[in-house]
C-alpha cells in the first residue's frame, strides 16, 4: 500500500471528475507560473495586480460557475478547485475573483434585467469590466439590515446617499453593486464608475490583504437612472443570497492557504537541523503536523460534499455557514502553526505563510465574521436565533 | 492545411525515479507524467500555423490509457482531434518499431505538415520524427525554431551548433521536429477544456495496425541505472585574475553552466 499524500489525505483526488481534475490542473499551472512569482510584491507594495483581470477573463475564472454570456458554465466543484488555486497564491486574488463573480456577477445573473445581463455580464467575464459590492457601511458590519444607505426616487431615477466601508475592488470598478434601503427595503442598484456623487476612496495602512484593493465608497446625492435598480432584488435576503455563494468560494478557497503554509513549513521543517537533528523529528512538530493534516483532510470533505450538493441544487445555507466558519478558523489556525514553525524567518516575506496568516484575519471576518456563523449555526440546530 | 503533432507522454521532470525490479526500465507506479517538453512546442506550432493558415490540428500519441490525460490537456489547448494508439502491454524501445505504428495509424490522413519533438525527454533518441518523414517518402527538417509556411513549401529556421542558423526550404508535405523556446507556449483555457468533452479521441489497438514486425527490436535493454553522484573539491590558486579565468573556464566547459 503505497502511503498517502500528505495534502490530500484521504485522496479527494479519486472523488473528483476527469473535467474537474483537468480545470484545477491547468489553473494551477497557470497561477504558480505566472502569477506566484509576483505576489510577494504585490503585498509589500499594497496593490493589486490589475493586469491580471484580463488574464484571468481569459482563462475562464470570473464568474466561471455561471452559464451563457461568455461565462464558462462550470459545475460548482471545479469552482471550488480554481478558488483553492486562487487562494494558494493569495487571498486577495481569490478575493478578487469571488467579488466578481459571486457578489457582482452573480447579482447581476440573479437579479438584473436581460438588458442588465446582456450589457455587464460578457464585459466582467472577460475582465473588461471590474465590479465590487456595497453592503457593509461604518456602523453596520456584522449587522447589515440596519444599514443607513437610502435610495429616493427622483424624475428618471433613484438619488443614493449614505457611506459603504470595506469595499474590494471599490477603487478599481467599472460598476458598482450597492444596496440601499428604497421605502425602508434594502434593492440593489448599479452605479457606474464616473456618476456624479459616487465617490470611492482607497483605505490605507491594512496589514492583511494587502494585494487586493478595500476602498470606502461616499454617496453623495448620487443619481442613477430608473433602470439601474436590480428589478428582481427585494430585501436584505438578496444580498445575502451573494453571500451565500461567496462563502462557498470562501470555504474552498482558505484551503488552498492552508496547504500552501503546510507544504512550506512540512519542507523546512525537514532542512532545518537543530540540537542535531532536523525539527520534523521533534514531537511538538509532528504534534503540528498530525493538526494541520487532519484538518485540511476534514476541509476538504465538508466543501466536497457542499459542492455536490450544491450541484444538485441541494444546499442550504446554513451548510455553506459551516464549511466556512470551520474552514476560514482552521486555515488561519494551521498559517499561524506553520510561520511557528519556520522559526525566525517566518516573519520574513520570503515565506509564504505569515502572508497567508495575515490574509486570513480579514477572510475569518468578512463574509460574516467567525461569530455570526457560530450563530447561524447555532439556530439551524436549536431553531432560536439569537443574533441579538 | 492539416497538422498532425506526434505527442508523447514521459515522466514529470522533477520525478524521483527508481529502477523497477528487473532492472530494465523505471518502476512507474509512483511517477506523474507529462507532455514531453518539445512536443509541447510542436503542439504551439502546430496551433499557431493552423490558426494563420486554418486547417485542422491532429494530436497522435501513442502510449497506455495514462496518455489521455496529456491529449485531452492538448484538445483542451485547442487541437481539433486525436488518435490514440493504446499500447498497454506492449513494450519494445526501438523508435524504428515506434515510426512504423505511427506511419500505419496516419498514413491515409494525407496531413501537409508533421510536426514532433525534437527529441523525448525519457528514451531520447531523437528519431521518431525523422524515421516517419522516410517512411511516409516526406521531406524533413530537425531542429526546428521558426516556420513560415508559403504556396505548397515551408521555409524553417534550423539550430545549428555553437549558436549558427540555417535556413532551409522544405516542399509540403514535410515533417519538421521542433526545438523547445520557439514559441511562447498558451495556457488551457477553461473554456478550451469544456469544449475538449466534445472532441473526437480516436483509438487504435497496436494488434489492428498490421504492423507484423511491431515486436522486432534492434534495441535491447540491459540495464538501466540512476547516475553515480560524485563529488569533488578543487582550490583554485593564483592572484585574483588568475582565478577568476580558471573559474570561468571551469563553469564554461566543465560545469557548462555558462
Ligand atoms: C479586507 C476586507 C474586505 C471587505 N470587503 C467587503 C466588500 O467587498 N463588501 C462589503 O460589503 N463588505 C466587505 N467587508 C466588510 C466585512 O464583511 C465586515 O468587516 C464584516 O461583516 C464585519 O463587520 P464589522 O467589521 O463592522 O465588524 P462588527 O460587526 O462590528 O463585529 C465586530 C466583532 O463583534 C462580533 N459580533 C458582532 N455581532 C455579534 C453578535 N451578535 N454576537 C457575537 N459577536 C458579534 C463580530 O463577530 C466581531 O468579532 C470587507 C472587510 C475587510 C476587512
Amino acid at each position: 500500500m503505497k502511503s498517502p499524500n500528505p495534502f490530500d489525505f484521504y485522496n479527494m483526488n479519486a472523488l473528483l471528475s476527469d473535467e474537474e481534475r483537468q480545470v484545477r490542473d491547468a489553473v494551477r499551472e497557470y497561477l504558480r507560473k505566472e502569477v506566484q512569482p509576483e505576489i510577494r510584491d504585490c503585498f509589500r507594495e499594497a496593490k493589486f495586480p490589475l493586469h491580471l483581470a484580463k488574464a484571468f477573463g481569459e482563462l475562464g475564472l470570473l464568474g466561471a460557475n455561471l452559464e451563457g454570456y461568455d461565462c464558462p458554465g462550470l459545475n460548482n466543484v471545479a469552482y471550488g478547485l480554481l478558488m483553492q488555486e486562487l487562494e494558494y497564491i493569495d487571498s486577495g486574488l481569490r478575493s478578487f475573483a469571488s467579488v466578481q463573480g459571486a457578489l457582482v456577477m452573480y447579482p447581476i445573473y440573479t437579479f438584473g434585467s436581460e438588458e442588465h445581463k446582456q450589457k455587464y455580464l460578457p464585459k466582467l467575464a472577460k475582465g473588461e469590466m471590474i465590479g465590487c459590492f456595497g453592503l457593509t457601511e461604518p456602523d453596520y458590519g456584522s449587522n447589515p439590515g440596519g444599514m443607513i444607505t437610502r435610495a429616493e426616487r427622483v424624475s428618471g431615477g433613484f438619488k443614493l446617499n449614505g457611506r459603504k466601508m470595506w469595499i474590494t475592488n471599490a477603487s478599481l470598478a467599472d460598476v458598482a453593486v450597492v444596496w440601499a434601503k428604497l421605502d425602508g427595503k434594502v434593492h440593489g442598484f448599479l452605479v457606474e464608475k464616473g456618476t456624479k456623487g459616487f465617490q470611492p476612496k482607497p483605505m490605507h495602512g491594512k496589514l492583511s490583504l494587502r494585494a487586493s484593493d478595500t476602498s470606502e465608497i461616499l454617496l453623495d446625492d448620487c443619481v442613477v437612472p430608473e433602470e439601474n435598480l436590480l428589478p428582481g432584488s427585494n430585501g436584505l435576503k438578496s444580498p445575502l443570497m451573494c453571500l451565500t455563494q461567496a462563502r462557498y468560494g470562501i470555504a474552498w478557497g482558505v484551503i488552498g492557504a492552508a496547504i500552501a503554509c503546510f507544504e512550506e513549513s512540512l519542507e523546512y521543517a525537514k532542512g532545518r537541523v537543530m540540537f542535531d537533528k532536523p525539527i520534523a523529528g521533534f514531537q511538538l512538530t509532528q504534534n503540528k503536523f498530525a493538526h494541520m493534516m487532519t484538518e485540511i483532510t476534514k476541509m476538504q470533505l465538508l466543501v466536497l460534499q457542499l459542492g455536490r450538493m450544491k450541484d444538485k441544487g441541494e444546499m442550504h445555507h446554513a451548510q455553506v455557514s459551516m464549511a466556512k466558519r470551520n474552514n476560514c478558523f482552521h486555515a488561519l489556525e494551521i498559517a499561524r502553526m506553520s510561520r511557528q514553525v519556520l522559526g525566525g524567518n517566518g516573519i520574513m516575506d520570503d515565506y509564504v505563510s505569515m502572508r497567508h496568516a495575515n490574509n486570513l484575519e480579514t477572510v475569518i471576518t468578512y463574509e460574516g465574521t467567525h461569530e455570526i456563523h457560530t450563530l447561524v449555526l447555532g439556530e439551524a440546530a436549536t431553531g432560536i436565533q439569537a443574533y441579538a | 492545411m492539416k497538422i498532425a503533432i506526434l505527442l508523447k507522454q514521459v515522466p514529470v521532470k522533477d520525478a524521483t525515479l527508481k529502477v523497477n525490479g528487473d532492472g530494465l526500465w523505471i518502476d512507474e507506479d509512483n511517477v506523474t507524467f507529462e507532455i514531453n517538453e518539445s512536443d509541447h512546442y510542436g503542439l504551439e506550432e502546430a496551433l499557431r500555423l493552423k490558426e494563420k493558415h486554418d486547417g485542422e490540428v491532429v494530436v497522435v500519441t501513442m502510449g497506455p490509457e495514462r496518455v489521455k490525460e496529456s491529449i485531452k490537456q492538448a484538445l483542451a489547448k485547442g487541437a481539433d482531434r486525436a488518435i490514440h494508439i493504446n499500447s498497454s502491454g506492449y513494450s519494445n524501445p526501438d523508435p524504428i518499431a515506434h515510426a512504423k505504428l505511427l506511419c500505419a495509424a496516419i498514413k491515409d490522413e494525407n496531413f501537409d505538415l508533421i510536426l514532433s519533438g525534437l527529441q523525448s525527454d525519457d528514451l531520447g533518441y531523437g528519431q521518431t520524427g525523422v524515421l516517419v518523414a522516410e517512411m511516409l517518402g516526406m521531406a524533413h527538417a530537425t531542429l526546428v525554431m521558426e516556420t513560415d509556411v508559403q504556396d505548397g513549401k515551408i521555409k524553417v529556421k534550423r539550430e545549428l551548433e555553437g549558436g549558427w542558423f540555417q535556413s532551409v526550404e522544405l516542399p509540403l508535405p514535410a515533417v519538421l521536429t521542433i526545438q523547445s523556446g520557439l514559441n511562447q507556449i498558451r495556457y488551457a483555457t477553461i473554456k478550451g477544456i469544456m469544449a475538449a468533452k466534445r472532441k473526437e479521441i480516436k483509438e487504435i489497438a497496436i494488434s489492428d495496425l498490421g504492423v507484423s514486425d511491431a515486436d522486432a527490436s534492434g534495441i535491447q535493454m540491459h540495464k538501466i541505472y540512476l547516475p553515480v553522484k560524485t563529488k569533488q573539491t578543487v582550490v583554485l590558486e593564483g592572484d585574483t585574475a588568475d582565478i577568476v579565468s580558471k573559474l570561468v573556464d571551469k563553469l564554461k566547459n566543465e560545469a557548462k553552466v555558462l
